[in-house]
């Protein structure tokens, strides 16, 4: 008994609605008054920055959180969710960004794991894997029932996730920005499992703030900004483009910076270079081999991969916080001797961590703190060995005043959002007029105004002559942004591009661990 | 269960600045009153007792004098506990420090008998720092250089100092012993300090001791070492966040031998001051059985490990421990003293919680989780996803 395949009929009993909700945490209305659809054989986008609202909305129709006010409806008829649970009963099921598997067992065990809904107390192995299989062919998802999901891919994982889902009788799947994890071809292939799934009765809600993403695969949209519904659209009918959805999101027009490449960035001695350098994990698997870059003054170099490549090692071990193997780093024509972050930011070396809060900036801490955390031993704070607080506040008002940020120099960084901290992190860093600025994923999470003022003090950052080593898996940004780009697969460099005339597939090839040949480019 | 209103913790956002400081003296009050009860359950009058506490402890002749001895050792241990729990290091051998730092100290005071006061005390304290110290060291360079846990180190270098003590002056002919008198070679004793090389009290109603007056000001220096200067900024970020420590270049194995060096020191200089305050000469079985270290942990949390606030909780379970002692008797059974001490413990350190959730009765709504939506929660994708919840079977069944 399959959950895929029995239900045909009834289709219309298992719309999702909801209607006016409206939920408030302390200090925030994080919903009110939303109504939003998921109707059957749709793909319905759920779009908005962050803190607009979208997770509270569908946490609200998975049954993890009470509405204040509101009613949310299933074919018609009102429910009320005690838990999860409830919402598994009803059809609904969520896949979070972060995946529930048990890594050691196979993806027949895991679609399985915890269920009881059936009578069964045996595990009838056989049974599960065809039927995961057979839900797998039917969407278009290939994967193998009795693989270890240790063994899998991040893609191949969240197809279990998605698997898992409708084994338990989902008809209403809620994806939690699935794409950010995926190269743009696993995400490609994620398109067409949902369109098959759509196409087959199911209703899909896909959450997102990519707008490329909401117009090439949704068939509606809603839009939400600071917990209201502030715009809605049908695909189908109405040809809304990017800048018009990212004028509901945020309220106003967007115009992203982009890199102009007219004046070519000469041939300069690299500001950073390193050769074959290697590091390993703390449980010792490799995590960089032999990777040689150089970025010169006033270039950016921009580090596409899928997370989990050697990512974190790269700017981790250029900043000196992780021992290397192997290889040479130069900094400004001198070695960086290993395992000394002080003096690699003593020679002007800045660095944004992918971890911005918690390495970047000491959450517990006030702004002014953290904006002193690398410049604290500076005589011109303090007085002999004590801290001079008016000078430091000073400085901070300095800072927050040029980056405009929203926050007060006595607030704790944990109470920041998250591009505001971004921001408060990259100001101490630019500030500090560094020769070399190694950014990690600058703008992830962020929402589309955060990310617009980020990028544009990068390519300020890069027209005053730093040299920038930009590490991102937004793959669209990098192309934006970076002069060249460098592409790591499994820690190693697969090829260096030129950004123009670099296209998403070429460089998606290479993230998957082709070699530049098989792309089809001519290396620079 | 439906006719119970629901209550439930709910966080705070941002806790008011005056809720810090004002959560320990009211869940102080609170403890009296619960302890009220259990008087008065237990057939006594608590007015009446309470009564006899506060005379016993502070407002009879003498009785403040008493309670500031109570107070002294504690305060230091206390403080020696709070910088390296203020670091989320977890020293908790401040009685094994003691007491090396009490063996150096008496051996300094009885070393130097022919100089004058104050150099037998500045060399005692000396002494007594470089003891304490030292036995910290141990636990401080496995820590940081082998990543060995300092809970087990310290607490296992608790039992070794007191045989130490043990073996310099009952089971060895050790210079710490005294051997001069017939009477201490049967009895043995350690060697006592010269009369005029005992530390000075100050005042005449109320007598402080030297070490209190050593720690109230030991106090106010590590309030300033924390809150204003390079240093205390180091530890203010390795505490909060050991990954942003070593990103902002601060060698945090080398910050985290020096804090526990400083503990022990402090609590080197409690020893040095039962030396030359109170006991005059080393007394390893008084030294084991007063715990001071483990009190001082306790006297160290009641005010979240903040150092001027040391000196006020020392002199609360200074007095305490001073009300229990005069009060024990047949009418008061020290268990039920006890009782009462455990309550006020327990009530300040357990108020912690409510300067970070408030309590909230009989409002709808009973969520997964108290986090706030994910804009709110300053966090980028990883902390979000953090915060994705997993349904918990346990709490809906």
């Amino acid at each position: 008994m399959t959950a895929a395949g029995t239900r045909t009929q009834d289709q219309d009993l298992h719309t999702v609605s909801a209607r006016g909700i409206t939920k408030a945490f302390p200090g925030v209305v994080a919903n009110d008054g939303v109504d939003f659809d998921a109707d059957r054989g749709e793909v319905h986008a759920l779009l908005g920055e962050n803190g607009s609202g979208k997770t509270t909305l569908c946490k609200i129709l998975t049954g993890l959180y009470r509405p204040d006010a509101g009613q949310v409806l299933v074919g018609g008829n009102p429910v009320s969710f005690r838990s999860p649970a409830d919402a598994y009963e009803a059809g609904i099921f969520m896949v979070h960004q972060h995946f529930s598997l048990v890594s050691s067992m196979t993806v027949a065990e895991n679609v399985v794991l915890g269920w009881h809904r059936e009578k069964r107390r045996v595990f009838n192995r056989r049974q599960v894997e065809e039927e995961v299989a057979r839900a797998a062919e039917r969407f278009d998802m290939h994967v193998d029932p009795r693989a270890v999901v240790s063994r899998l891919s991040v893609g191949e994982r969240q197809r279990v996730e998605i698997l898992k889902a409708f084994y338990r009788g989902a008809r209403t799947l809620i994806l939690d920005e699935p794409t950010s994890v995926l190269t743009p071809q696993e995400a490609e292939q994620l398109f067409v499992s949902l369109r098959r799934m759509a196409s087959e009765g199911e209703s899909v809600v896909f959450i997102s703030h990519k707008l490329d993403e909401v117009s090439a695969l949704c068939d509606r949209v809603t839009v939400l900004r600071q917990g209201h519904v502030s715009g809605s659209a049908d695909l189908r009918t109405t040809s809304v483009d990017a800048r018009g959805l990212a004028r509901m999101m945020v309220g106003r027009d967007i115009a992203f910076s982009r890199r102009s490449r007219s004046e070519p960035v000469g041939e300069s001695e690299p500001a950073l270079e390193l050769r074959e350098v290697s590091a390993v994990d703390a449980d010792g698997t490799p995590a960089l081999r032999e990777v040689t870059l150089s970025v010169r003054p006033g270039e950016i170099l921009g580090v596409a991969g899928v997370a989990g490549n050697g990512q974190v090692a790269l700017g981790e071990v250029i900043a000196g916080l992780r021992d290397r193997t192997g290889g040479d780093i130069t900094l400004r024509g001198e070695p960086l001797a290993p395992g000394n972050p002080r003096a690699a930011s003593d020679r002007g070396l800045a660095y944004v961590p992918e971890d911005r809060i918690g390495t970047g900036l000491s959450p517990g801490l006030t702004v002014a703190d953290n904006c002193v955390l690398k410049s604290y031993r500076q005589r011109q704070l303090g007085r002999g060995p004590f801290l001079v607080k008016a000078r430091i506040l000073a400085r901070t008002q300095r800072l927050l005043e040029a980056f405009n940020v929203k926050g007060t120099a006595d607030s704790l960084v944990r109470q920041l959002s998250g591009g505001n901290a971004q921001k408060v992190l990259l100001a101490r860093e630019i500030s500090s007029e560094p020769q070399v600025l190694v950014v990690a994923t600058p703008t992830r999470g962020l929402d589309v105004s955060a990310m617009e003022s980020i990028r544009s003090l990068l390519l300020e950052a890069a027209a005053r002559g730093a040299a920038i080593l930009m590490i991102s898996e937004d793959l669209a940004e990098i192309l934006d942004l970076a002069d060249r780009i460098a592409v790591i697969s499994r820690g190693r460099i697969q090829g260096v591009l030129d950004a123009d005339g670099a296209d998403a597939e070429q460089v998606g090839i290479l993230m998957m661990g082709g070699s530049l040949e098989d792309a089809g480019a001519v290396a620079p | 269960m439906r006719w119970l209103p629901e209550i439930h913790f709910e966080r705070r956002l941002k806790p008011p600045r005056w809720l810090g400081p004002a959560t320990p003296p009211i869940a102080v009050i609170v403890a009296l009153a619960i302890g009220a009860l259990v008087l008065w359950a237990s057939g006594r009058d608590p007015v009446d007792i309470y009564q006899r506490m506060v005379r016993a402890a502070f407002t009879n002749p003498g009785a403040f004098s008493n309670t500031l001895v109570s107070a002294t050792p504690i305060l230091l241990t206390g403080l020696a506990a709070a910088i390296t729990f203020r670091m989320k290091v977890w020293n908790i051998g401040a009685d094994g420090q003691l007491m090396i730092g009490g063996v150096l100290a008496a051996a300094a005071g009885t070393f130097f008998a022919g100089q004058s006061l104050p150099v037998v005390m500045a060399l005692m304290l000396l002494a007594g720092i470089v003891g304490g110290a030292l036995w910290a060291a141990i636990a401080a360079v496995l820590r940081a250089y082998l990543n060995t846990n300092e809970v087990l180190t310290t607490l296992m270098l608790n039992y070794i100092a007191p045989l130490i003590l043990f073996y310099l002056v009952f089971s060895s002919t050790s210079y710490w012993r005294d051997l001069s008198s017939q009477h201490a070679k049967v009895f043995p004793l350690a060697k006592t300090l010269a009369e005029e090389h005992f530390w000075p009290e100050y005042g005449t109603t109320v007598v402080v001791p030297f070490g209190f007056i050593l720690g109230a000001v030991l106090a106010v220096v590590l309030l300033f070492l924390v809150r204003s200067t390079r240093f205390g900024f180091q530890m203010r970020v390795s505490a909060d966040s050991p990954a942003a420590g070593r990103y902002a270049g601060i060698r945090t194995g080398r910050l985290l031998v020096v804090v526990m060096l400083l503990s022990g020191a402090v609590a080197g200089i409690a020893g040095a001051s039962q030396i030359g305050d109170f006991s005059h000469r080393l007394e390893p079985r008084n030294l084991q059985f007063a715990v001071y270290g483990y009190t001082g942990i306790a006297v160290a949390a009641l005010v979240r490990y903040h150092p001027v606030g040391v000196v006020i909780s020392a002199v609360l379970v200074g007095a305490l421990s001073n009300a229990g002692f005069n009060l024990q008797g047949l009418d008061l059974p020290l268990g039920l003293i006890g009782v009462n001490q455990g309550i006020i413990l327990l009530l300040v350190a357990a108020s912690e919680v409510s300067t970070r959730y408030r309590l909230v009765i009989g409002r709808r709504g009973r969520d997964e989780t108290r986090a706030p939506p994910d804009g709110e929660s300053g966090s980028t994708a990883v902390v979000d996803g953090i915060g994705n919840e997993r349904p918990s079977r346990g709490a809906d069944s």
